[in-house]
């Protein structure tokens, strides 16, 4: 008998292990969502399939009776733009101080410590200031996002700059780099990969930041939809969209996934190893 | 570790090697010694090299070889005295006066081989981005592809460095190394992690390249067999001095200074004893 630890489950094994999980939490919320409704079919806290079928419908497929729009669709458009600008303006800015930092000491000295204290102020403590200073519309949630996870994007691509090494640098000189050539050939190209990494880790903290400013003050958005239909108590579109903001949030980490290993080929065979 | 606390070898018995003729000395080393803190590295190091040399550098682990050929590398400076390269104070940064070759990550993981070659050339062509374009492009193409072809890395223009052997990676680092023109060329073991049957081949193409390109080479190993059969002159690193209570007191010196080719077997076999301890954690 082999100790448990060495036990591999085979494909099919796999497989079956990874689905049961799903499937005994939806058996436990059919039967409790049942047991429920039975009781009282008016019942708002565990709705069936068909409700939340209906939910769904209403949300995507008609149009609002009080706007005209559909309003799911709206939100989505809504809160993956405010995301999408907040990550990108995050990306870039934390790349540069990362790399810099990273690969500059005079530039470190300097910047480090200011990085570090900004880095512990707590995001959502601010949000008041950047209501007031920035007003309630895109422009506060977007830097709500963008000042939430660039000091966690830039202090990582800082300690990936600082892991490239030192032989790499050194034999740059000795062919005859100059700093920016340096910078732009051999640490540069080396840290993007990591920056595509530390994009999908700071993803979920920008989704965090998107919802509580949604929450807080906004005209739509799924985080703002959330919010304004609990009064309601209407589970029957807060768990859809609770599913979908979970599905956009797998499918841009597996894209970002296969766009590392799309672009840069030798990391991924170096991360094999 | 050390068994001639009392009888150090004399170096005065020893001729000195003063090359060829009466040209200036490419590199002349003065009264250099390195310290770290209360821990004493290397003393009282003097010693002149003429270009054209191949000089290697054996001794027991942590007796400053590598520090030595980091001074002359440019990332260590020397605590005390100076080294002189054609007459001027050796820079303290690396530059492309001096060449490299590490025992691992020496080339570039996230280009392939002929991009590692040509990055070589784009980098003494200066400039900010650090890439080239057009005509000087194709030029660099062809100029990678020769050397390349020459090291016998031909057939692996387009694969990433993490797909080849140990060996293959070594030939390209050196032929990097090379397309960088360096008068000198530093060799931190770069064979020590090879098999056997490698090894002589990267030795063959050592030194055929130092023949060729009459190149002044600094190589370190541990293996002093590699040494004598590399070398036109072998450094032996050993402690002139011993104190063995408090054993960081004293630093190492150049304690053998010898023309490859002219030592007779007991001096070997001696030379072997008194860096024995390394052998022996070879093989283990």
């Amino acid at each position: 008998m082999k100790k448990l630890i060495n036990h591999q489950p085979n494909r099919t094994m796999h497989l079956f292990l990874g689905l049961l999980p799903f499937a005994l939490l939806l058996l436990v919320y059919i039967a409790s969502s049942d047991a429920r409704l039975e009781v009282n079919p008016n019942d708002k806290l565990l709705p069936s399939f068909a409700q939340i079928g209906d939910g769904i419908e209403r949300m995507a497929f008609e149009p609002s009776k009080r706007t005209g729009e559909y309003l799911f669709w709206q939100d989505t458009a809504s809160s993956l733009f405010r995301l999408s600008i907040g990550v990108l303006i995050a990306a870039g800015i934390g790349l540069l101080l990362g790399m810099f930092t990273g690969a500059v000491p005079m530039f470190s000295a300097g910047v480090s410590p200011l990085l570090t204290v900004v880095s512990l102020i707590p995001p959502l403590a601010i949000l008041p200031v950047l209501f007031i200073l920035f007003g309630l519309g895109e422009s506060s949630k977007i830097i709500l996002i963008a000042i939430g996870i660039t000091p966690f994007i830039a202090r990582d691509l800082q300690r990936r700059t600082q892991e490239i090494p030192f032989e790499q640098l050194v034999k740059a000189q000795t062919l005859g780099a100059n700093t920016s050539q340096i910078l732009m050939r051999v640490i540069l190209p080396q840290i993007l990969p990591k920056l595509i990494e530390a994009v999908r880790l700071s993803l979920g903290a920008g989704w965090l930041f998107l919802i509580a400013a949604e929450a807080v003050a906004s005209t739509d958005g799924l985080g703002y939809r959330i919010f304004l239909v609990r009064r309601y108590m209407a589970m029957d579109v807060i768990l859809p969209y609770v599913a979908w903001i979970t599905f956009l949030a797998f499918f841009i980490d597996v894209g970002l996934k296969n766009l590392s290993t799309f672009l840069f080929p030798w990391h991924e065979t170096g991360a094999k190893k | 570790m050390n068994n001639n606390t009392n009888t150090s070898p004399n170096t005065n018995n020893l001729e000195p090697i003063e090359g060829k003729g009466n040209s200036v000395p490419m590199i002349q080393v003065n009264n250099v010694g390195k310290q770290y803190g209360d821990n004493v590295v290397l003393e009282r190091l003097n010693k002149t090299v003429h270009e054209g040399e191949f000089v290697t550098l054996v001794g027991a682990s942590g007796c400053g070889k590598s520090t030595f050929l980091n001074m002359l590398l440019g990332t260590a400076e020397p605590s005390s005295g100076e080294i002189l390269l054609h007459g001027k104070p050796i820079p303290s940064e690396p530059g492309s006066d001096r060449g490299i070759v590490f025992q691992q990550y020496s080339v570039f993981p996230h280009m392939s081989v002929l991009e590692n070659v040509m990055a070589a050339k784009a980098f003494k062509a200066k400039g900010l981005t650090g890439f080239l374009f057009g005509a000087s492009r194709t030029q660099a193409k062809k100029d990678a592809s020769e050397i390349l072809e020459q090291v016998g890395l031909g057939h692996a223009l387009n694969k990433y460095p993490d797909e080849l052997s140990g060996g293959m990676k070594q030939r390209l680092a050196i032929a990097q190394a090379l397309l960088g023109q360096p008068r000198i060329l530093l060799l931190d073991e770069p064979f020590g992690a090879l098999d056997p049957g490698i090894r002589a081949d990267m030795h063959e193409l050592v030194l055929t390249l130092w023949k060729e390109l009459k190149l002044t080479v600094f190589m370190v190993t541990h293996d002093l067999k590699e040494g004598f059969y590399l070398g036109s002159r072998l450094w032996v690193f050993d402690k002139l001095r011993h104190d063995p209570h408090a054993p960081q007191r004293y630093g190492a010196g150049i304690t053998y200074d010898l023309q490859v080719g002219q030592v007779d077997h007991a001096l070997y076999q001696q030379i072997d004893d008194e860096i024995r301890p390394v052998s022996d954690v070879q093989v283990a």
